[in-house]
């Protein structure tokens, strides 16, 4: 343990929160620092805010709306536009409502890059082959395979942040307990690991999803409480170790209570291991969600998601590219957790310096 | 050895009834009890979705005449020792789909299954431990580099994907036919055919489905070998070894190999779960009759008590695996005490 960081967490202890945030980025920049020289990892890094940024900006990337219109001598942006009627602020004006805007006579228009939604069907394009009108091809629907995977990027990454956050709420609660009270919490807590590690977990999710109403929150939340016992592990040692401190000790002996103690003196400092074991679980939560909606279980069957394009392709072996496109996705996803995953781990764990 | 394998064995009851316990207050959780369920299943299976009234009533009859049979008007903790008694003496009950007893359905097809998860492991640990070997006695050559990037990109393939792409690609669809499209035998099989071509044809349907079940784990293995590898090869014992003369060899092979095992054989206790996740996966795909298919299948049709079956039978699989390994780990390293596990 560096003596110095467990010395300024025990300065910033009595400080308010603001102390706090201030005291871990001096930790956090140099953190970043050191990741940023490992070129892998920050390539790994873009393609995550990239992927990020693809879900965010989903309506604006493919959309069968266009993103400016000039029709009539108004000017229209009508994704905003619909936004806004989502949110019930606005209205459609009259000759915009249940319009099909690429029929417009005499508009001037500019479309997404994908001029689709990936609910848009087409019965006349059913499974057609990559061309300039549809980069990725079409589904048996004659639905847009880059649309769908578009607004499937969405699915995939709330339901692996989403998850994810359930699961460090569990673990690092359990793990504190049992790292911070030993004796019997942790026999009892320990025994709880050994119950889930030896649970098969698939098997687990599809049952409940055999038994529950298929939805993208059921996913999340099964996802979420099957994936927590290596975080929850990862916070029990750092937790054990952490706990004998002097600065534990101390805080102890002039009677902070527990609580304070664990979340608030313990926890920053053994976020690190954490951290890694979350970034390595998002990318299983994402892999856990293709596989289920690849069988069609848990995610509703009418939702189109990297899993469920991938799906078709094994009842179509002719459509190369209902296999090809998604299931990239999912492995460029994957592994640019993973990447920046390892990235941290080389930066956060010193004792594995060397070992690579 | 002998009372160390009856304590691990011993151990292991608390763990099955906290897995069951969880499968069982899943049950229970669940909207509808499995008479509504049974009942749900069985109109379902007619394919009546409009019921008319007097059939209704029958229908409620039926489902207070099963809730009595099934117990599930007693005490909560009765009912699981119910549950839990009846699964030890292996009887789930009748499949929702067919009345057929679930037992029967699930003892046909656990050879299958286990035949492909064994040799998968087998696969795993063949490729893993020779590849985290080389990659560590070459730390910094081209060839160690390439191994570890291999790896690393192998590890992040989703099964889903590859074994998509080899249905695609390589079995029959509009590219090469170089393996079969599923199932485990050709459909021209004939049980007098001489020995050697049943094996070929076993051969070739179970190629691709193992190497698709391996791959992930023997990426990931690869390594964790090859970091085993490297923490021995930094232990004082290695450099006495090879200064009384040791040929590099021996030392490798003899000395560091062995003790890099440990944490390799540890790991059988989390390969197994994802393995038998795996097969629900490619079982699926390549239309394997094993147990995967049959949870696939079950899941879809809403058969409940054949999914809550396999649930109990996989998990059983998975416990007797980390005992295996448990036992193993006392074999490679005779130091392990019991009841200690490495974390």
């Amino acid at each position: 343990m560096n003596p110095t960081r467990s010395e300024r967490s025990d300065a910033v202890a009595g400080e308010d929160s603001a102390a706090h945030a201030s005291g871990g980025a001096g930790l956090w920049s140099s953190v970043w620092r050191q990741f940023r020289r490992n070129r892998i990892a920050l390539i790994g890094y873009w393609v995550v805010l990239f992927l990020a940024l693809v879900a965010l900006g989903a309506d604006f990337l493919a959309n069968d709306r266009p993103l400016y219109l000039h029709y009539r001598g108004n000017t229209h942006f009508p994704i905003l536009r619909g936004y806004l009627v989502g949110m019930g602020l606005a209205q459609w004006p009259a000759d915009l409502l249940n319009v099909d805007y690429k029929k417009l006579e005499g508009a001037t228009a500019i479309f997404p890059p994908v001029p689709y939604r990936q609910t848009n069907i087409d019965l006349f394009a059913p499974l057609e082959p990559p061309s300039t009108k549809h980069w990725f091809g079409t589904d048996k629907l004659g639905r847009d395979v880059m649309a769908g995977m578009i607004h499937g990027s969405r699915i995939s990454l709330s339901i692996g942040f989403v998850a994810v956050g359930i699961a460090v709420v569990i673990g690092v609660v359990l793990g504190a307990f049992a790292g911070y009270f030993g004796s019997w919490v942790d026999i009892v807590i320990s025994r709880l690991f050994e119950i889930m590690i030896s649970i098969p977990t698939f098997f687990l999710l599809i049952t409940v999803a055999a038994l529950f109403r298929p939805s993208i929150f059921m996913t999340m939340v099964i996802i979420g409480l099957t994936s927590w016992v290596g975080i929850a592990r990862f916070t029990r040692s750092e937790f054990l170790r952490i706990r004998n401190l002097d600065y534990v000790t101390a805080a102890i002996s002039i009677g902070v209570s527990n609580r304070k103690v664990m979340f608030q003196h313990i926890l920053p400092n053994a976020l690190a291991p954490v951290i890694v074991s979350v970034v390595l679980g998002i990318a299983g939560a994402i892999l856990v969600e293709s596989s289920l909606s690849f069988l069609g279980i848990g995610v509703p069957a009418e939702l189109v998601t990297w899993g469920s394009i991938l799906n078709e392709a094994s009842g179509a072996t002719f459509a190369w590219w209902l296999a090809v496109f998604p299931g990239f996705a999912i492995f460029i996803t994957v592994l640019s957790y993973y990447l920046v995953g390892e990235g941290l781990r080389e930066v956060l764990d010193p004792r594995l310096r060397g070992l690579r | 050895m002998a009372s160390y394998a009856l304590q691990r064995l011993l151990l292991i009851v608390p763990t099955f009834i906290g897995i069951t316990l969880i499968g069982f207050l899943i049950m229970r959780l669940a909207p509808g009890d499995p008479a509504e369920l049974r009942a749900a299943g069985g109109l379902a299976g007619a394919g009546g979705a409009g019921v008319s009234i007097d059939k209704q009533v029958s229908v409620d009859e039926a489902v207070a005449q099963w809730r009595n049979q099934y117990g599930l008007d007693r005490p909560l903790q009765v009912q699981y020792a119910i549950w839990l008694k009846n699964l030890v003496t292996l009887d789930f009950g009748e499949s929702f789909k067919d009345n057929q007893p679930v037992w029967g359905k699930i003892a046909e097809r656990l050879p299958v299954t286990i035949k492909l998860n064994i040799l998968s492991i087998l696969v795993v640990y063949l490729v893993a431990i020779p590849l985290g070997v080389y990659s560590a006695t070459h730390t910094r050559t081209l060839g160690d580099q390439v191994t570890t990037i291999t790896a690393f990109i192998l590890f992040a393939v989703p099964t889903v994907w590859a074994a998509t792409m080899a249905l695609v690609f390589i079995c029959g669809g509009d590219f090469f036919y170089l393996f079969p499209p599923g199932g485990l035998s050709s459909i021209d099989y004939r049980p007098d055919w001489p020995f050697w071509r049943k094996i070929k044809d076993q051969a070739w349907h179970l190629f691709l489905p193992v190497v698709l079940l391996s791959y992930g784990g023997f990426a990931g293995l690869s390594r964790y070998m090859r970091a085993s590898m490297l923490e021995v090869l930094g232990q004082d014992y290695v450099q006495v070894a090879r200064a009384k003369g040791l040929l590099e060899r021996v030392v490798i092979m003899k000395h560091v190999v062995r003790n890099s095992l440990i944490p390799l054989v540890t790991m059988l206790a989390s390969l197994l779960p994802a393995l038998i996740g795996g097969s629900v996966i490619i079982e699926t795909i390549f239309s394997i009759p094993g147990l995967g298919q049959l949870g696939y299948e079950s899941v879809r049709a809403r058969d409940y008590p054949t999914v809550m079956a396999l649930y109990s039978v996989s998990a059983v699989l998975t416990l007797i695996g980390i005992l295996l390994s448990d036992l193993l780990l006392s074999v490679v390293d005779p130091r392990i005490a019991f009841g200690r596990r490495q974390a």
